[in-house]
């Protein structure tokens, strides 16, 4: 064997499935198919076994460009102690009580 | 209390263990690739597959029993070979070795998948409310095993110089135990005049079209019609069923009525 593993290995594809009740679809996890409709067929029998989905969606893991972790001090903590960015200081009009 | 039962063997028991019979042999052969499929993806698709078609076997097999005070584990686990009603096909080993072969095991699936949604289609008006009931809610599952085993018919067919070689010797193994699908004898004939079910001869045409459909598009050729015909429906089958039910019975005839 000259040939190395890794060229052997079918891509990697990141799943996401919309519950029944949901409105969203919610990544689940990732499974290895030659093309996006084997992904689909393999999403729908390794993560809808228990009637967990109505929809699937799959995502070429290499098309998702992630932010780097070493960048998450930078990014996120500077949000810690704005609380008025969020929308609780207002009165709100009954009318929109639902919101 | 291991001693093998007896079944009356009625024309529409007959016709009722034919499709269970078909279900639960190939289920047990499809349950072999269990932890050795060729990807871990593929094992859980052949593993959930297997058991649409147990359930499929365990409700067909609690109707069929029904008349006779039999449960499904009596018929599934203690008749004796020549009461199994399966036709040849689904008996035949997945391959040589174990598991098998995987071109052999995908071009089988198409083969009874095919044949088992087009029976369902039909059966899901049949007289006999509980077997359109049961026909009813697997026809969704035949849909999908026939298109998971089409899409994989079509890659290997039209794929390597290896996959294609070993497709086109999988059908060739396989195609002489399909005439035997749709032969037509006194089980059907009353089946049809009670409304029972469709003679399964009666969806060969569908059959054909839809297997040779995907066939061509994987580039393999249909080998030429043979005068050999299998019998394992009027229950004389090959060697390998012997080994298959000494696999399925042994526990239940060691330690009988064991459940857990």
């Amino acid at each position: 064997m000259t040939e190395p593993n890794t060229q052997k290995e079918w891509p990697l594809w990141e799943v996401f499935v919309r519950s029944r009740a949901g409105l969203d679809h919610k990544h689940c996890g990732s499974l290895h198919a030659t093309d996006a409709a084997m992904a689909i067929q393999m999403a729908r029998d390794v993560y809808t076994r228990r009637q967990e989905g109505s929809s699937v969606w799959v995502v070429p893991s290499a098309a998702i460009t992630a932010s780097d972790p070493g960048d998450k001090a930078m990014y996120f903590d500077p949000a810690e102690d704005k609380v008025y960015r969020h929308p609780t200081f207002y009165k709100l009009p009954s009318e929109v009580d639902h919101m | 209390m291991t001693a093998s039962i007896q079944i009356h063997r009625s024309l529409p028991q007959q016709y009722l263990l034919r499709l269970g019979d078909t279900c639960l042999i190939l289920g047990q052969r499809l349950g072999e690739w269990c932890g050795h499929a060729p990807v871990l993806e593929e094992d859980i698709a052949l593993t959930n597959m297997a058991l649409d078609l147990i359930g499929q076997a365990r409700a067909l097999l609690t109707h069929a029993g029904r008349a006779q005070g039999f449960d499904e584990d009596q018929l599934a686990f203690l008749r004796d070979e020549r009461d199994y009603l399966n036709p040849t096909l689904v008996e035949l080993p997945n391959g040589p070795g174990r598991p098998g072969d995987f071109a052999l095991t995908v071009q089988r699936n198409l083969m009874v998948a095919t044949l088992l949604k087009l029976l369902w289609q039909k059966l899901a008006d049949s007289s006999d409310a509980e077997l359109a009931a049961i026909a009813g809610k697997a026809i969704k599952e035949a849909r999908y095993h026939q298109q998971h085993a089409a899409d994989w018919v079509v890659r290997l067919g039209d794929g390597t110089e290896e996959s294609h070689r070993r497709s086109q010797d999988a059908l060739n193994a396989l195609w002489r135990y399909t005439p035997e699908l749709f032969e037509a004898d006194a089980v059907d004939d009353a089946a049809v005049a009670s409304g029972l079910g469709p003679r399964w001869a009666d969806v060969r045409a569908d059959w054909a079209a839809e297997v040779g459909e995907v066939l061509a598009e994987a580039g393999l050729t249909i080998p030429a019609e043979s005068p050999f015909r299998s019998s394992g429906k009027r229950g004389v089958h090959t060697e390998h069923m012997g080994y298959i039910l000494a696999e399925m019975q042994q526990l239940q005839r060691a330690f009988p009525g064991g459940a857990w």
